[in-house]
């Protein structure tokens, strides 16, 4: 009776690290690791650490997935091309039919791993990063012709407050759960080194 | 919360979790099983309905966005008995093999052919980016070709 009992027991461990053993959540990948030189505080920075800073966040690729040279999106972490050969269209919302809102709506969709965001659609060809150094980045940005005929102020407006562009503090999760990689500066520290280098006459520094 | 939308023509009020897909609203709770699961990441494109006209990936769609809008599925495709040049031009071409993503791929056409009537092959490689694994994109480009004509004769035949 005793060693029906214990067996019993065996059994029953057996079954319940099967269980809870494989619905262990899957771990998240770690944070990443923040640069040296964003660990002062943004409000500290010169305008030309302000830059810098800034464009950590301006190259990384939540940021240049959409800002292709290209008429194509890219995803994921490996900024791949967006899968079915998914195209810009004329007005950057995609082509006739199959429209970035066919799949994207105004927020992350963590169930199915599809990212969203109000107004979500590629920048303009003319606000093209892709390819592009950080003072490239810098000149097309502060360039009239190419960002929509902005002034600084609205162009700080746009890299701080805009929701497209602050999702990318809010990336989610892809198609496999796992949770996208963020820019490598906190939300809050990158506007402050935008307004920042804005406020220092917004420097763009020699190649 | 309680949504309301149009669906197929018909009034539609519901209570539910406003992050439900559409797709399920629609097939678990309306009873329209034309709409099909594929891969549930908005990828596939068996779930594709109409949202105020527009192709939507219904697994990836929280019921919330469908407040207020004109739903339409395969179901409501047709002017009653009188069938979409879509799915006409379906059964003209013998498209479907299994058949389980055809209601995808038309719906996704409808949409496409109100965008573009007369679409060339490259509209169609452009805008019809769901995947059939019987591997019927030869017949459903023939279908989608056909589909534009009928639907311009139809409109010719209409009176003005």
């Amino acid at each position: 009776m005793k060693k029906a009992h214990r067996a019993y027991l065996a059994f029953s461990l057996l079954l319940a690290l099967l269980v809870f053993g494989f619905s262990t959540p899957r771990p998240h990948p770690p944070e990443p690791k923040l640069p040296e030189k964003s660990k002062s505080t943004a409000a500290e920075l010169t305008p030309e650490q302000a830059f810098d800073l800034m464009m950590e966040v301006l190259t990384h690729k939540r940021c240049v997935n959409c800002h292709p040279a290209d008429d194509y999106p890219r995803q994921g972490e490996d900024s791949h091309i967006h899968n079915f050969g998914v195209q810009r269209g004329p007005d950057n919302h995609g082509v006739a039919a199959l429209q970035c809102q066919t799949c994207h709506q105004s927020e992350n969709n963590n169930h199915a791993g599809v990212p969203g965001a109000p107004e979500w659609s590629l920048a303009p060809r003319k606000m093209a990063w892709q390819g592009l150094t950080r003072v490239e980045i810098a000149r097309s940005m502060l360039n009239p012709e190419n960002n929509g005929g902005r002034t600084l102020e609205e162009t700080v407006h746009h890299l701080t407050e805009h929701e497209l562009v602050l999702w990318a503090w809010e990336p989610g999760v892809d198609a496999n759960g796992t949770p996208r990689e963020k820019p490598p500066v906190p939300k809050a520290e990158y506007i402050k080194a935008v307004k920042t280098w804005a406020a220092g006459g917004a420097p763009i520094p020699e190649e | 919360m309680t949504i309301s939308f149009n669906i197929n023509g018909q009034p539609t009020s519901l209570e539910v979790d406003g992050d439900t897909p559409l797709l399920w609203v629609v097939r678990d709770m309306l009873d329209l099983k034309g709409t099909k699961f594929g891969c549930g990441k908005a990828a596939c494109g068996a779930c594709t309905l109409h949202v105020d006209g527009k192709a939507v990936r219904s697994c990836s769609y929280a019921v919330k966005y469908a407040d207020g809008k004109n739903i339409t599925t395969i179901e409501g495709l047709s002017n009653g008995d009188q069938l979409h040049p879509v799915q006409q031009a379906w059964m003209e071409e013998i498209v479907p093999q299994c058949g389980y993503c055809q209601p995808g791929f038309m719906m996704a056409t409808a949409a496409l052919l109100s965008e573009i009537p007369n679409p060339t092959d490259e509209d169609i490689d452009n805008n019809i980016v769901n995947v059939c694994r019987c591997a019927t994109y030869y017949r459903m480009r023939k279908a989608i070709h056909r589909a534009a004509g009928l639907q311009s004769k139809n409109a010719k035949n209409q009176p003005s």
